[in-house]
């Protein structure tokens, strides 16, 4: 029975929409709900708020995620916590950088559609699948990114099914790069990438892998004003999470602070 | 012109009615107990992939008897009907009563005007931050909506298992005993030897994170038998 035979409107329950797959964002276009965006001119002028720096890093258990909390618009400081890492679902984390409405927006449809498809499939997507579904997103946003609301995420996850920690970065026509050891993106990505590059190692421990992180934030933090160092006084700290076989962690706000003060104090 | 007979509507609902009953019959039952930290689901199934249990949303699981495809299609229907809702506005306001009413609307919807009545009960169980606010509807073939209090059964033996468990549900239990009470009733009305892989059993429950539906492996059902 589709909508159209109901009386008086649509059913009030999506049964045999035609729809074969098990997609959210199919379900959302069908219904003429999909999230759209056309802007008619050029957007520079509305001072959107950007987010800034977010890295991934492979370590023995999984894999760090991270992200600075600092949010800016043009040179101003639009916002000072920020959320930029996610959970994607219970095996996976996505960060996001780029301009932070489509962004956030953009991460609340992923990780309907991980859930739907599990929901209805019984069984999570690979890791693999979960990458290429979110290169798919990126790439619809393509139009949108050359009127300059580009958005860039940053994907990890463990992959249970070779036992180990991924990540993936990408740019903004949606391609897709299995990165090695660590991936950044954002403003300050540059920055947190070279000092990466001189400090990884790999077989890192947990406790080694969230000190990295957090270290290369600070210093992009340093090289790059859009990204926000940590706040010791008013208690702003990244958000760092680990996905590991058993699952998608945040770290405690405590350990980050510890470990944030810790890398503060001995910067050169 | 040949005139069509005519079929008084009394006799017409009431064959469809007893068309869509016989079909249930046929497969087996499904209970629903209250336990101390939420809902259990729990039945006979043979097969490990073609489940009559799932979630719903959070806090919102599905269980349904009869056609497996006619539920089935009812099942994602549910989630497309949960997701939509809870991206649209918020995860709170998807609710296990809007999801009983149009499954109801839908099977009443059917009943009346399709070829042939969906040969299919379901049950909707949600659960909030406590007790009180659990809630339990059971939604027939016709669309009739009711609601469940403590514990119900539907399909083919739900007589005699809502009888057996008036006698076994005495007070809100924990998981194992729960789970014992549950497997006792249906054995004793669907027959013994019902092997460890056999059951499908899932919860909702309070007590985990965010998406509070779980599903029992066999090994855990076995030991919750086995235990006390």
């Amino acid at each position: 029975m589709s909508g159209e035979d109901w009386p008086g409107g649509s059913s009030p329950l999506p049964l045999d929409s035609g729809l074969p797959e098990a997609s959210f964002l199919s379900l959302l276009e069908s219904r003429g709900l999909a999230p759209r965006w056309a802007p008619l001119g050029p957007v520079d002028a509305l001072d959107l708020p950007e987010g800034t720096t977010v890295l991934a890093l492979r370590y023995s258990d999984g894999v760090v995620m991270a992200g600075d909390r600092r949010a800016t618009s043009g040179n101003v400081i639009a916002h000072k916590r920020v959320q930029k890492v996610f959970a994607a679902d219970d095996r996976s984390a996505v960060a996001i950088s780029g301009t932070a409405g489509m962004a956030v927006e953009l991460i609340k449809l992923f990780q309907t559609e991980l859930e739907h498809y599990e929901k209805i499939e019984g069984t999570r997507l690979s890791l693999e699948g979960k990458a290429n579904y979110l290169a798919r997103m990126v790439r619809g946003h393509l139009p949108l990114a050359f009127q300059g609301l580009v958005v860039v995420p940053l994907f990890c996850g463990y992959d249970e099914e070779e036992s180990t920690g991924r990540l993936y970065s990408y740019d903004v026509v949606g391609g897709r790069y299995e990165e090695q050891d660590y991936a950044t993106t954002g403003s300050g990505g540059a920055e947190a990438k070279s000092f990466l590059k001189a400090s990884y190692r790999s077989g890192l421990d947990e406790d080694d892998a969230l000190h990295l992180g957090v270290e290369a934030l600070v210093a992009a933090a340093e090289e790059d004003s859009a990204t926000g160092g940590p706040d010791l006084r008013r208690g702003i700290y990244p958000n760092v999470v680990t996905v590991t076989a058993g699952g998608y962690v945040v770290v405690a706000e405590e350990r980050i602070a510890a470990i944030a003060a810790d890398v503060v104090e001995h910067r050169p | 012109m040949t005139m069509p007979f005519y079929v008084p509507p009394e006799q017409l609902i009431k064959d469809r009615a007893e068309f869509a009953r016989k079909g249930i019959a046929r497969g087996r039952s499904i209970v629903i107990v209250e336990y101390a930290d939420g809902v259990l689901l729990m039945g006979e199934n043979p097969s490990g992939s073609l489940h009559k249990l799932g979630e719903i949303y959070d806090r919102v699981a599905f269980a349904g008897v009869g056609r497996f495809s006619e539920f089935e299609a009812l099942r994602v229907a549910g989630i497309r009907y949960a997701d939509l809702k809870g991206y649209s506005y918020g995860r709170a306001d998807v609710s296990g009563k809007g999801l009983a009413n149009a499954y109801s609307q839908t099977l009443g919807q059917i009943f009346t005007h399709e070829v042939k009545p969906y040969e299919v009960e379901v049950m909707v169980a949600e659960i909030g931050l406590d007790r009180a606010a659990t809630q339990m509807y059971r939604v027939q073939y016709d669309g009739t909506l009711r609601d469940v209090e403590r514990f119900g059964a539907m399909g083919g033996s739900e007589e005699q298992l809502t009888e057996r468990l008036g006698e076994a549900v005495d007070g809100l239990t924990d998981l194992p005993e729960t789970v014992r009470i549950a497997a006792a009733a249906i054995e004793d009305v669907e027959g013994n030897g019902i092997e460890p892989s056999g059951w499908e059993a899932a919860v909702l429950d309070r007590t985990a994170g965010r998406r509070t539906f779980r599903r029992l492996d066999p090994a855990e059902i076995e030991a919750a038998r086995h235990s006390g």
